[in-house]
């Protein structure tokens, strides 16, 4: 299995985004670097809306995820409720 | 004593990029002239487009309208990305607070059938017509002169890509989300005789060879008159007949044309003033595009809003075009 | 009646894709006119996934509040005269590099996808492809913006624009670009969208920002970062674009796969600057762009390869030769400006103790045996008041147009040099793939502006090297030469009270 990854900016949004990461993918790996948290993940990472939701304490838009991405590997399925990344091998 | 040191090293050692100088003077510029003006690169192409092998990638001859200076072209509401975004954002979260009322108090539901109807049948089909005016600017974007007005193009295409979209929504607004009216509007302009002609231009205006024609034909000719007839003269029909609440879901729409007419008059005006050979060349084009529209628009107008509409919104074209000095 | 709710992709479906119509009154082919000559088969646009379905309400929205963020941290950063944070003045020269190579090449993206965002036949792709237009418009704007205030202390910058049309080296950025563009098309969107984008973006990005952020330049990682915030649904676009043209017909693949040979080289040459940037131009250095290249290619690429394998996609048979190039680039790249920098718009030097001390770690098999005495013989020099400098013109490869200087792997004291000869003509090339790339397609390359050729023919400005630096707007003894004694280097010591 290859490996998928996600950057963000390092803001305080992102924190709770990670936070809902860590928590719906419980191998995910997250590098703290200069300005950026990058996550990685075996195979395929998955965005919770209602998990970030939660953390936050209020409604959160799933597309409001590209204001603060930088990068990411691995196809796309986007949903209301989901983002997912994963690779096919 | 060190505070005036500090102040003193700290000037800078110019007030802006050289080109702005050069066209400015040597003082501090504005954002939108920083980002607009001589982006396009002008010298020593590398390559012959496969596409265009008699031109270059960057080529001002490909339209026969002439500019001394291409940067001529300034935006006045004076566009360049974050403004531009910006604004757009603004009037997209009224639109939204519009939409969610509309829905919210179930305004729909109170419009009568016939009115419904009419608006599946001649104003949801609008949502194809603008993506045809999102493919025209977005042409003059990729082979148009100068940032200044081919940041414009695509801001426009943009927006008329939105409108597209909000065409869509107000039909959704009626369905209640099933898309059935989407289908229908579609059916109606695929081959509803009222839209025939209006679907026969906008085909054509997409086989323009010549990026300043596909503007004539588009942002002068078919939009002037397409804005009276719909969010002038259909608004005040609408305030008439019963479908005051349908304004709410117009307005987007309504003050956007508002707001993109102060450029586009503006391009044709600094365009026709340039040259007698412009000006000539500009008017050759608007009087074929103007026949076209007259033969195209006709049947729609009439089943919007009744058989003097089209004269009327001729003569706003009239005056439009005689404001910038244009006698046709 | 409640409304029905509908989810994002059905939504979408409606607002977007079900937009276009089989045209009746004229050849759909007239409206789109370059859909065929490249050979490539679309049997069904029906079929494209969409990358990402922000509707132009969403898209204004979210790019609204990321620019009031990102100008927000501009005005704050001029406003406290953020350029004196930097950790050296030497570090600025990256940026230079960036507004002066990199930037341009956003406009011309920009332009790029605006001409396939109106030509491709499908609107799904279109729809995205116009997005990128205007994102890349957003770049190359907000990297003025972001550079407008260095460019009131620091030289270098100015010209930009003047000089990414004229200046030898700006030609490697401006012709890749040009290259793209001037192909069809389809070919675009493997060039520009997948291999540049998907490939090989993130090498380009995040060293430069991260370089950024390591060195204190808030103005750059915050545009930096917030571009790439667009790249990422660049990227999914060049994803989807290579999926769609191989699902689409078997006759696409030995088309795609030779764009793609193509394209991830030149994309990689084109990345030189960024190598030597990297290990050379960061007073703070972040990762060697040995590590970089490792991370970035091998690994992200290696699985996105690995993905297309069931399309019969193979990785090109040149990445051997990068795998050993990376512990040689930088080096190499950075002595061709170091001699040459009297000809540019930045500054050299030759790095410090330290610095080649941090070399030897990061390149054990290279750095000490080849290029570690060339520097300390530079130094010397340089202490002796006699600053290398090559007066000579250099040969410049006719596809990457980078000066012959890259050398054979099997012999990193021999210079790597090819050659094809073309109706009669003959034409030099730096590296196989280079002198591949051009025997493809002669024709094309023939018409490639060489800067020195053009300066040997008096298309610069004509007459010896001080008209060609009249016609770069190069003021001698300004932006150009060696850091140490520079306009530059004499303000930042008057800035932080060194005498």
């Amino acid at each position: 299995m290859s490996r998928v990854q996600i950057a963000f900016q390092d803001n305080d949004e992102s924190r709770y985004i990670v936070a809902a990461i860590e928590q719906d993918n419980t191998t995910a790996v997250v590098h703290y670097e200069p300005a950026m948290i990058r996550v990685e993940n075996e195979g395929s990472l998955i965005i919770n809306r209602d998990t970030v939701s939660e953390q936050i304490g209020m409604e959160w838009d799933v597309q409001s995820l590209h204001i603060n991405l930088i990068t990411l590997t691995g196809h796309i399925d986007e949903d209301d409720d989901y983002f997912k990344i994963m690779w096919n091998n | 004593m060190t505070i005036e040191i500090k102040t003193s090293t700290m000037k800078p050692i110019r007030n802006t990029y050289a080109h702005i100088e050069r066209r400015f003077g040597d003082k501090p510029a504005t954002r939108y002239q920083e980002a607009t003006y001589d982006v396009h690169s002008t010298h020593n192409f590398h390559y012959k487009p496969l596409w265009d092998q008699d031109r270059q990638i960057n080529d001002p001859a490909r339209t026969a309208v002439v500019m001394g200076d291409w940067y001529d072209l300034k935006d006045p509401r004076q566009f360049y990305y974050g403004p531009y975004v910006q604004n757009r954002s603004k009037m997209q979260e009224n639109a939204e607070n519009n939409f969610k009322f509309f829905e919210k108090r179930g305004l729909g539901e109170s419009l009568n059938s016939s009115l419904r109807e009419k608006i599946i049948e001649l104003v949801i089909p609008m949502r194809h017509a603008e993506v045809a005016a999102n493919l025209n600017n977005m042409y003059g974007t990729a082979h148009g002169t100068g940032t200044a007005v081919t940041q414009a193009l695509i801001f426009e295409a943009m927006d008329r890509f939105g409108n597209a979209q909000y065409f869509s929504k107000i039909g959704l607004a009626l369905d209640g989300n099933t898309g059935d009216s989407l289908a229908t509007a579609k059916e109606h302009w695929m081959s509803n005789p009222a839209w025939q002609g209006v679907r026969a231009y906008c085909e054509k205006t997409l086989t323009i060879k010549d990026w300043f024609e596909a503007f004539i034909a588009q942002d002068i000719v078919l939009d002037t008159l397409i804005n009276d007839l719909y969010y002038r003269q259909f608004d005040e029909w609408l305030t008439q007949n019963n479908g005051r609440d349908l304004l709410l879901l117009m307005e987007f729409m309504q003050d956007r044309a508002k707001d993109s007419q102060r450029w586009s008059d503006s391009v044709l005006k600094v365009v026709v003033t340039e040259s007698e050979h412009n000006s000539n060349q500009v008017l050759a084009w608007i009087s074929t595009w103007r026949i076209r529209a007259q033969e195209a628009l006709e049947p729609l107008a009439s089943a919007l809003l009744g058989d003097k509409a089209l004269a009327d919104a001729f003569a706003v074209l009239e005056k439009r075009l005689t404001k910038v000095g244009l006698n046709c | 009646m409640s409304p029905k709710k509908l989810n994002l992709k059905d939504k979408y479906k409606l607002l977007t894709r079900d937009l276009d119509w089989e045209f009746s009154y004229e050849d759909r082919k007239e409206a789109f006119p370059y859909e065929e000559f490249e050979g490539i088969k679309i049997t069904d646009w029906d079929k494209w996934e969409d990358p990402f379905r922000l509707t132009m309400e969403s898209y204004w929205k979210y790019q609204a509040e990321k620019e009031k963020k990102l100008y927000a941290i501009y005005d704050a950063f001029a406003q406290n005269n953020g350029q004196t944070n930097v950790t050296d003045a030497r570090y600025v020269n990256a940026i230079k590099l960036f507004l002066t190579g990199v930037s341009p090449g956003e406009h011309a993206a920009h332009l790029g996808f605006a001409f396939t965002g109106r030509q491709m036949g499908g609107i799904g792709a279109r729809v995205a492809a116009q997005m990128q237009s205007i994102d890349e418009l957003r770049h190359i704007q907000t990297q003025i913006h972001a550079m407008s205030h260095y460019n009131k202390f620091f030289d270098g910058f100015d010209e930009f624009n003047h000089m990414h049309d004229r200046l030898w080296y700006l030609s490697v950025p401006k012709s890749f670009f040009e290259d793209a563009r001037t192909a069809g098309p389809f070919e675009f969107m493997i060039a520009i969208g997948f291999s540049f984008e998907y490939v090989l973006t993130n090498l380009l990005f995040v060293p430069f920002m991260s370089g950024a952020a390591y060195n204190g330049d808030m103005a750059t990682v915050t545009f930096g970062f917030s571009a790439q915030s667009d790249e990422a649904r660049h990227m999914t676009l060049g994803l989807e674009i290579i999926k769609f043209l191989l699902e689409q017909h078997e006759d696409n693949l030995p088309i795609v796969q030779k764009w793609l040979d193509k394209w991830l080289w030149r994309g990689y040459r084109l990345l030189t600057l960024v190598a030597m940037m990297m290990d050379y131009m960061l007073p703070q250095k972040v990762m060697s762009w040995q590590e970089a290249w490792e991370l970035y290619f091998e690994d992200a690429a290696g699985a996105l390869f690995k993905d297309l394998e069931r399309y019969g996609i193979k990785m090109p048979d040149y990445t051997d030769t990068i795998k050993q190039e990376k512990e040689h680039l930088s080096h190499q790249a950075w002595w061709i400006f170091y001699q040459y920098t009297h000809a540019a718009a930045f500054h050299t030097w030759t790095p410090t103790a330290e610095e080649m001390d941090w070399l030897s770690e990061k390149y054990p098999d290279t750095f000490d045996k080849y290029y570690r005495p060339r520097w300390e013989l530079a130094a010397e020099m340089e202490a002796k008041g006699e600053r290398f400098y090559t007066t000579g013109l250099p040969q410049l490869c006719q596809t990457c147009q980078i000066p012959m200087a890259f050398t054979e792997m099997s012999d990193p004291t021999q210079v790597s040099y090819r050659e094809s000869i073309y109706n009669d003509e003959r034409f030099h090339f730096c590296s196989d793939p280079c002198k591949s790339i051009f025997d493809n397609e002669p024709e094309k390359y023939v018409n490639a502006w060489l800067p020195v050729h053009q300066i040997l023919q008096g298309n610069c400005g004509g007459g010896g090297l001080d008209k060609v630096m009249e016609y770069y707007h190069l003021d001698d003894g300004v932006a150009n030469l060696e850091f140490e004694g520079s306009p530059d280097a004499e303000r930042w010591k008057e800035w932080k009270g060194v005498a």
